[in-house]
């Protein structure tokens, strides 16, 4: 299958805006999926509010564009019922950390079989570019027109100390690796969380003078670097890219159906 | 003689121009400077015979506009 048949096509060219790299996130998701062989059936795409969760939208899987921060608190309930369908979840910063931060430690405490994408542009671009929980210190933004005083999550640190099982990390510059560790939490059983800096230069870069697009990207770039390498030694500021955890527990849904073997044990 | 049979050879860039925003990612990052801006920004193949068909643009495209066609 072509990426182009997992599209809605009628919904191009989408609403972000131009060089939004949540656009380079649904192109590496779309050769992730078709890398896998997966029929457009298997897979329910979960999302809340925000610019990152248009994407639901713009895919042809089930989609479920629900409310801000519970697109996994949805997912848990269609994964529950449906546990053989490939559940993803994509959502924005805010939606993943502030309104939706609660869901997010318990879905990993669970270690249900989602997959979570966190779409990190540090801001909240499509209420006018307010300050996220991931924004960190001393950003600009809308709510913060002397930069803001927060520390930010580490939302690998986070995802890892809630109890998930898959933790991973990559940038909208590095496609390749991003599209390979999509795949890889796709295939992972139990909670995976895929971290993606991508760029709004809309709101954080102009905000931010950190220049277009392009020029972001090249941020990630020079500013990341593998799980690691000794680059991280030597400068302990740059960003880590790569699988952070990759470990096996027991599933919820699972576990979930050992209690119902016991409940109806002598009923049947 | 084995090395050209393994390699893809470019047949054609196909760029969406509606769906386009001319973000200028894919001309930025293409290691052989193949894509440029049109006058209406739209990404255009200026010198499609230094492609080597890497895919990069269409990898890192935003907008699922450019699709690299190959023999």
């Amino acid at each position: 299958m072509a990426v182009k048949d997992f599209i809605r096509e009628r919904f191009f060219p989408h609403i972000w805006c131009p060089g939004c790299g949540h656009g380079i996130v649904l192109n590496s998701l779309l050769r992730a999926v078709e890398s896998l062989g997966m029929s457009k059936n298997e897979i329910v795409m979960v999302s809340g509010i925000g610019c990152s969760s248009r994407i639901s939208g713009y895919l042809d899987f089930h989609t479920l564009h629900t409310i801000h921060g519970r697109a996994l608190a949805f997912a848990t309930g269609v994964k529950l019922s449906r546990p053989e369908l490939n559940l993803i979840v994509p959502m924005g910063d805010g939606d993943a950390l502030a309104i939706g931060g609660n869901h997010f430690i318990h879905a990993a405490r669970r270690n249900i079989d989602l997959t979570a994408i966190v779409m990190n542009n540090r801001i909240y671009g499509m209420t006018g570019g307010q300050f996220s929980p991931l924004s960190g210190c001393g950003v600009m933004a809308t709510t913060a027109p002397f930069a803001t005083v927060d520390q930010s999550f580490d939302v690998a640190e986070l995802a890892r100390a809630a109890g998930a099982t898959f933790v991973a990390r990559s940038t909208t510059y590095h496609v390749q690796q991003l599209t390979k560790l999509l795949r890889e939490a796709i295939l992972h059983e139990g909670f995976s969380v895929v971290e993606v800096l991508t760029q709004c230069p809309t709101y954080f870069g102009r905000r931010n003078k950190m220049g277009g697009a392009v020029e972001m990207m090249k941020w990630f770039k020079d500013n990341t670097t593998p799980v690691g390498s000794k680059a991280k030694t030597e400068n302990p500021a740059l960003i880590e890219r790569g699988i952070f955890v990759q470990t096996e527990r027991p599933e919820y849904c699972k576990a979930y159906d050992q209690v119902i073997e016991r409940a109806q044990k002598g009923k049947k | 003689m084995v090395e050209t049979q393994t390699k893809p050879k470019l047949k054609e860039h196909r760029i969406n121009r509606a769906w386009c925003k001319g973000c200028g990612i894919c001309v930025a990052f293409c290691p052989k400077q193949v894509l440029e801006l049109d006058d209406q920004d739209k990404a255009v193949a200026a010198r499609p015979e230094d492609c080597i068909a890497c895919k990069l643009c269409e990898l890192r495209c935003p907008d699922l506009a450019i699709e690299i066609i190959t023999e």
